[in-house]
C-alpha cells in the first residue's frame, strides 16, 4: 500500500501509529484521527466555498454581459475575502421577540444539512466518508435537515415576510422530494444499489445516456430543492424583501448564503456521480486517486455551472403554478418513468448491452414524448376555457 | 462499559430528555422542535444496531414530516403561542399507573425470554441487510401481504384525506 494509490488509508494509519507511539488508546487514536479526517474535509470544503463565491459572481457577471469582480487581487479573486471581512465587522442584530435559541440555530442546521453530504460522497474510488449502503437515501434524509432549518428561520424571526418565504419553501422542498426521490430509484434499479459506489461503478456506460429523461427530472427537482431561480419564490425580492433569511445579518445572512452556493455545488456533485459516471473517466480513475477527484470536482462544476446557467436565465415561477406543474406533472411523469424504466430493466437484462442502451434510451423518449403530448392537450383545453369565457364577456 | 456502551446510554438519555420536553414544554413549536430530536435520537439508536436503513428511513420519514407537522404548529397557535391551562387532567395518576404496569409487563416477559441478556453477534463481514429486507418484502413466501395491505391502507386513508378536504364547487 503507497500513499500515491490510497492516501487517506496511509495518512491514518501513519497518523495512528503516531498517536499510540505517544502512549494513546489505541481505540481513541483511531476515534481522533476519523475526527481529523472529517475536520480536514469540512476545511476544504469550506474553503472551497469561499472562492464559490468568486465563482457564481463571475459566472453571472458573464451572463449579463458584466465584468463581475475585478478590483481586488488578480482577476477580483481576493473580492470574497473582503466581502467575509465585512460581513463578521458587521453589527450582528436579532429581532425583537425572536426565538433566540432556534434563531441562532437555523443558520448552522442549514450549513450542516449541505456539509453532511459529503459524508456519502466518493471523491475517488478509495476515497470516501462512510461506505454507506443506503447513500441515495441519505441524500433525501440530509434534505430534510435542510427544510427544518428554513422553517425554523422563518417562524423563529418574528417577521411575516420571513414567516411567508419560510411557508414556500417547505412547500417546494417537500413537493420536489417526491420526483427526486423517485428518480434517485432509476441509478438504484440500474446498478441494484443505493451505495454511492456501486452506482458508479455499474456506470461503464454514463446513466444519462441510458435515462436521460431520469437526469433531467432530478437536475429539476434539486434546483427546486436548492431554492434557486427559476424556484426561488422564498425569497422573492419584489415581494418578501428576502424571504426567510430577511432578519439574518453578518455572519449568520452569510451561512445561509454560503450554504446555498455550496448545496449547488454538491447537487452538480450528485448529478455527476448519479447520471454522469462520477470519478470516471476513460479509465483515468485507476491511474491515481487524485486525477479521479479532479475529474469528480470539474464534473461537479459542469453541473453547478449548469444550474447556474438555470437560475440566471429563467424568470421566477409563480408558487400555484409551480406546485401544479410538480403534483400534476412531474409527479406522475417521474412515477410512470421508475415504472417503465423497472419494466424495461426486467426484459432487457440478458439482453446486449447496445441493445439494452437503445432500448432504455427509446422507452425514455417514448414517456417524455406522450407526458408531454398529454400536457399539450390539457394546457390546449385550458386556454380554450379562460379564451371562451373572456370572449362572452366582451360579447356581453 | 465498552464505548458503545456509553453512546447508547448518552443517546437514550437525550431521547428520553427531549421526550420529556415534548410533553412539559408549554410553547406548541418548541414541542415539535423537541420531537425532531427524539426522533433523530431514536434514529441514532437504529444507527448502533446496524440498521443503517431504518436509521436514514426513520429521519426522512419522520423529520422530513415533522416539518410539516411543525407548519400546522404554527398555523394553529394563537398570538403569543402559549397556554396558560394546566397540562394534565384529573386522570393523570390513572396514565401514570398504567405506563408503570406497561413498563413492568414488558420487563416481567422479557425476562423470561432467552436473548433478553445474551450478547448479540457481530454482523458477518458483506452481510447485505436491504436486499434480505427487500427479498421478504416482496417474497409470496414471507411479508408480501402485510406489506401490500399496509399499502392499500395507507392509499386508503389519502384518499379519504383528499374526500375530506375535497370543496365541492
Amino acid at each position: 500500500m503507497n500513499f500515491w494509490n490510497d492516501p487517506l488509508k496511509v495518512a491514518a494509519a501513519w497518523l495512528e501509529g503516531i498517536f499510540t507511539g505517544w502512549g494513546m488508546d489505541a481505540v481513541l487514536a483511531h476515534v481522533l484521527v476519523v475526527f481529523l479526517g472529517v475536520f480536514l474535509l469540512i476545511t476544504i470544503l469550506m474553503v472551497l466555498d469561499i472562492f464559490l463565491v468568486w465563482i457564481e459572481r463571475k459566472v453571472v457577471a458573464r451572463f449579463q454581459d458584466r465584468i463581475g469582480p475585478n478590483r481586488v487581487g488578480p482577476y477580483g479573486l481576493i473580492q470574497p475575502f473582503a466581502d467575509i471581512i465585512k460581513l463578521i465587522i458587521k453589527e450582528d442584530t436579532t429581532p425583537d421577540g425572536a426565538d433566540k435559541v432556534v434563531y441562532n440555530l437555523a443558520p448552522i442546521l442549514s450549513m450542516m444539512s449541505v456539509l453532511i453530504l459529503w459524508a456519502v460522497v466518493p471523491l475517488a474510488p478509495v476515497m470516501l466518508g462512510i461506505d454507506l449502503n443506503v447513500g441515495v437515501l441519505f441524500l433525501i434524509a440530509a434534505g430534510a435537515i435542510g427544510t427544518l432549518s428554513i422553517i425554523m428561520a422563518g417562524w423563529s424571526s418574528n417577521n411575516k415576510f420571513a414567516m411567508i418565504g419560510g411557508f414556500r419553501q417547505v412547500a417546494v422542498m417537500v413537493a420536489f422530494e417526491v420526483p427526486m426521490l423517485a428518480m434517485l430509484m432509476i441509478p438504484t434499479i440500474f446498478a441494484g444499489s443505493m451505495n454511492m459506489n456501486a452506482i458508479i461503478e455499474a456506470q461503464n456506460v454514463w446513466f444519462f445516456f441510458i435515462s436521460p429523461l431520469a437526469a433531467l427530472i432530478f437536475l429539476i427537482a434539486a434546483i427546486a430543492e436548492l431554492g434557486r431561480a427559476p424556484f426561488d419564490l422564498a425569497e422573492g425580492e419584489s415581494e418578501l424583501v428576502a424571504g426567510f433569511n430577511i432578519e439574518y445579518s453578518g455572519m449568520k445572512f452569510g451561512m445561509f448564503y454560503a450554504g446555498e452556493l455550496l448545496h449547488a455545488f454538491t447537487f452538480g456533485g450528485f448529478w455527476a456521480i448519479l447520471f454522469f459516471g462520477g470519478y470516471r473517466f476513460f479509465g483515468l480513475e485507476q491511474v491515481s486517486p487524485f486525477l479521479a477527484i479532479l475529474i469528480l470536482v470539474i464534473k461537479a462544476m459542469l453541473g453547478y455551472w449548469v444550474i447556474m446557467w438555470v437560475k440566471y436565465t429563467m424568470m421566477r415561477i409563480r408558487i400555484d403554478q409551480m406546485l401544479g406543474f410538480n403534483w400534476k406533472f412531474l409527479t406522475p411523469l417521474s412515477f410512470a418513468l421508475v415504472l417503465v424504466t423497472a419494466l424495461m430493466n426486467t426484459l432487457l437484462r440478458g439482453a446486449d448491452s447496445w441493445l439494452f442502451v437503445t432500448g432504455m434510451f427509446l422507452s425514455n423518449v417514448v414517456v417524455g414524448w406522450i407526458a408531454l403530448e398529454i400536457a399539450r392537450s390539457v394546457a390546449r383545453k385550458e386556454r380554450e376555457r379562460v379564451e371562451g369565457v373572456k370572449a362572452v364577456e366582451a360579447h356581453h | 462499559m465498552t464505548a458503545e456502551q456509553i453512546i447508547f446510554l448518552i443517546v437514550a438519555l437525550f431521547t428520553l430528555g427531549s421526550a420529556l420536553m415534548v410533553v412539559t414544554t408549554r410553547n406548541l413549536i418548541h414541542a415539535a422542535l423537541w420531537l425532531v430530536a427524539t426522533l433523530f435520537g431514536v434514529a441514532v439508536i437504529y444507527a448502533l444496531l446496524n440498521a443503517g436503513f431504518m436509521a436514514v428511513v426513520q429521519v426522512v420519514v419522520y423529520i422530513g414530516a415533522i416539518a410539516i407537522l411543525f407548519i400546522f404548529a404554527v398555523m394553529l397557535t394563537r398570538k403569543d403561542l402559549r397556554d396558560n391551562t394546566p397540562q394534565t387532567n384529573k386522570n393523570w395518576w390513572a396514565g401514570a399507573l398504567i405506563a408503570v404496569l406497561t413498563f413492568a409487563g414488558l420487563v416481567f416477559t422479557l425476562q423470561g425470554w432467552s436473548g433478553f441478556s445474551k450478547t448479540a453477534s457481530a454482523v458477518p463481514l458483506g452481510f447485505d441487510a436491504i436486499s434480505q429486507l427487500g427479498e421478504q418484502l416482496t417474497s409470496p413466501t414471507a411479508y408480501v401481504l402485510p406489506f401490500e395491505v399496509a399499502s392499500v391502507l395507507l392509499l386508503a386513508a389519502l384518499v379519504g384525506a383528499v374526500y375530506v378536504a375535497f370543496n365541492k364547487k
